[in-house]
């Protein structure tokens, strides 16, 4: 299924080359876990702070959760950033 | 130094200047800074008083830890009452400024009464005068710095000073700093303009002294900036990217105020982001940001230099904004541009250069073009009114237009300078006005960040997110993550960051410190400086005690519990997308345990046994 992915900050550069707007669709598979989708994208976990599905929080603890996604949703992720 | 334990007092009536010493029982109880200056303030002014006249008075004040070797303690406030609010109004701004009041051997300068003539004080040490600024006046921020530089001779001299903006009366102009710092909220500006005060110039040479333990203060301070450095988000996220991070993180929970915060989700957010000011330019292959920048002793440095692309149509005939100058904050981004529909980073920025260098808030200049382009949008103003400016949401030539004519106080710039409330107020449509007890709203809408509605309906100096920024928790996890979009537990996490905020407020130190530091690691750094035991409980208790002292200013000058509210808008219309699609801010649910948390009748007034509780003056 497609997703789309959002990688803010310097995890920007992991994205697939040509990106731009700091997001990509990408194809993943339905059983896919927001760990396994941090992992192919070889974001250290730690820099994987704040994972918002569709803007929503989902916390280190669901992470493994397989089935996460449904099709068309939109994964964005910052590592630990903070402003004001 | 820790405290000077010197007040200098300057009476621009009779132009009488004295120095005092510092009320150090009241130091015990207040700290410093925002604290101090405001038990000052209450008792030598009627909070009745008219904000504009005479009779109103205008502090700043640094705090023990400012100018000393802590990390971020370069700090000073201005604090004063609001002529936008009513309210007791206290801005803090960074810079150099602070510090070098400090290293003159002064906690607080205190203006009362009102000069009969233009004119700037100047400090060297213990040496303070007037010296006439009828040359001054009608110029810049930028052009009176240069101007008072080359008058001294001394390129070492720290500035702080009013634009044409404050002269013209703008409601919400700021006092700038070291060029591009500014305490920006409340029109603290206003206040120095209406006494003929044009700047404060100072050049202090007595460096530290004052410390209660310096050995024990060299070690915490130390070890602090080790703490800062091995953070996250305060050793690499804030020094890279600054504050602008996070436009696009409040966009995507769906919590961006867009077009007079009608909607909460703005489409050309990534175009304004701190991203995109890392990303190079078409015509040039330069990048927005240049470098990032720190105040005193700052080791975070989250400031942002940056520079505007040349051939953009703002600044393509004016080589004098060609140079690299202070660069977005995420709240001076947002206010320019989702809030009024923008999506131009040049033209951003090149209105930021404009709020600097005329002393603008741009959150209030932002959120005030952002009701007039709705009002213009409504057809109740047209172009007769804004001088045939088509002052339409996403236009970047009209925001760069209405900025240029407001920094100068002139046309419809002259009744942007109203603010919002008074401006929507004065066209019938009061309801189109985003604001708090009279100002406007910074950049998180309170129907995706619930905390936030709280904290804005509360502020004791009306709409703002640095009284208590709930943001860390709601969204950034820090110290913990809780839901944005719950009301249960937020009026205590709403006292807790209001407490803790008072007391850094009060130290010297910046409030971005607390994204590593809680109040466990600014009171050793206290404790070692100043006279007194300053545990962390004692610096929640005076945080405490300076919110119900504002609170008390505040009842006294005839704000009701009515004034804790909300905009209509974001009461009663939901959000259209995002996770908090559906959702209004509920209020209601907070607001009645807040009061009770802080001992306030349901009327929202002060008990007397609160009163008596916090040692409030009678
Ligand atoms: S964190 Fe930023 S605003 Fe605060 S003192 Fe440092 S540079 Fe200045």
């Amino acid at each position: 299924m497609q997703i789309t992915l959002k990688l803010y900050a310097h995890l920007g550069d992991l994205l697939p080359a040509g990106s731009k707007q700091n997001k990509a669709m990408i194809e993943v598979p339905e059983s896919i876990s927001l760990n396994e989708l941090i992992d192919h994208f070889h974001i250290p976990r730690p820099m994987a702070h704040l994972v918002l599905v569709n803007g929503v929080f989902v916390c280190d603890r669901d992470r493994d959760q397989p089935f996460a996604l449904k099709p068309q949703d939109a994964v964005a992720i910052w590592p630990p950033v903070a402003g004001g | 130094m820790a405290w000077t334990k010197k007040i200098l007092r300057v009476n621009l009536t009779d132009g009488v200047i004295s120095a005092e010493p510092l009320n150090m029982e009241w130091a015990q109880q207040y700290l410093g800074q925002r604290g101090l200056a405001t038990r000052y303030f209450v008792e030598e002014v009627d909070a009745q008083v008219d904000a504009l006249s005479p009779d109103n008075k205008f502090i700043m004040a640094t705090g023990p830890l400012t100018g000393t070797m802590a990390s971020t303690g370069g700090r000073y406030s201005c604090i004063t009452k609001s002529p936008l609010t009513g309210t007791i109004a206290c801005s803090n701004s960074g810079g150099f400024f602070g510090a070098e009041m400090k290293n003159a051997g002064w906690d607080m300068i205190i203006f009362e009464g009102k000069s009969p003539t233009p004119v700037y004080l100047y400090v060297e040490d213990d040496q303070a005068r007037l010296i006439p600024a009828d040359d001054l006046w009608g110029k810049s921020v930028w052009a009176t710095d240069e101007e008072i530089h080359k008058k001294h001779q001394d390129p070492q001299i720290r500035i702080a000073c009013i634009g044409r903006a404050a002269e013209s009366g703008n409601l919400f102009a700021a006092v700038v700093n070291d060029l591009h710092r500014a305490a920006g909220r409340s029109g603290v500006g206003t206040v120095l303009a209406s006494k003929n005060v044009k700047a404060v110039a100072l050049r202090g040479t007595r460096g530290v002294g004052n410390i209660k333990d310096m050995k024990r203060f060299i070690d915490t301070t130390f070890e602090h900036k080790k703490v800062l450095a091995a953070n996250a988000v305060t050793g690499a996220g804030l020094p890279t990217y600054g504050t602008q991070v996070l436009m696009n993180v409040i966009n995507e929970l769906g919590a961006l105020p867009t077009r007079n915060m009608r909607e909460v989700r703005f489409e050309g957010a990534h175009s304004v982001s701190g991203e995109a000011m890392h990303e190079p330019r078409a015509s040039d292959g330069k990048k927005n940001l240049t470098r990032n920048g720190g105040c005193f002793g700052c080791t975070i440095a989250c400031g942002r230099i940056s520079s505007v692309d040349r051939t953009h149509f703002s600044v393509k005939d004016k080589p004098q904004y060609w140079g690299n100058s202070g660069g977005l904050e995420y709240e001076a981004a947002w206010a320019l541009g989702p809030d009024t529909g923008v999506d131009d980073l040049d033209a951003l920025t090149y209105v930021n250069f404009l709020c600097n260098e005329d002393g603008l808030d741009p959150i209030s200049f932002g959120s005030t073009v952002a009701a007039a382009m709705e009002l213009f949008e409504d057809g109740v103003i047209t172009t007769e009114q804004t001088g045939g400016i088509e002052l339409k949401f996403g236009s970047a030539e009209a925001l760069v237009k209405i900025a240029e004519l407001t920094a100068r106080g002139e046309g419809f710039g002259k009744e942007i300078g109203l603010g919002s409330k008074r401006l929507c107020e004065k066209y019938g449509r009061p309801e189109l006005s985003m604001t708090v007890k009279g100002q406007e709203f910074p950049a998180y809408d309170p129907r995706g960040i619930q905390g936030m509605g709280l904290t804005y309906a509360t502020s004791n100096r009306g709409a703002c997110h640095l009284r208590s920024y709930t943001v860390s928790s709601e969204v950034l996890g820090i110290p913990i993550k809780t839901d944005p979009l719950a009301t249960d537990g937020k009026p205590e996490l709403v006292i807790a960051f209001q407490d803790a905020t008072a007391a850094v407020d009060s130290s010297g130190l910046c409030i971005f410190s607390t994204f590593a530091w809680s109040l466990d690691n600014i009171a050793p750094q206290i404790d070692a400086a100043c006279e007194g035991d300053w545990s962390v409980e004692k610096c929640a208790e005076v945080g405490a005690r300076i919110w119900q002292l504002e609170r008390d200013f505040n009842m006294r000058a005839g704000l009701t519990g009515a004034d804790d509210t909300l905009p209509k808008r974001l009461l009663k219309d939901a959000a259209n997308v995002g996770p908090a699609e559906g959702k209004v801010c509920d209020l209601g649910a907070m607001l009645p345990k807040y009061y009770e948390l802080r001992g306030w009748t349901t009327e929202g007034q002060l008990t007397p046994e609160t009163r008596q509780r916090y040692g409030l003056p009678s």
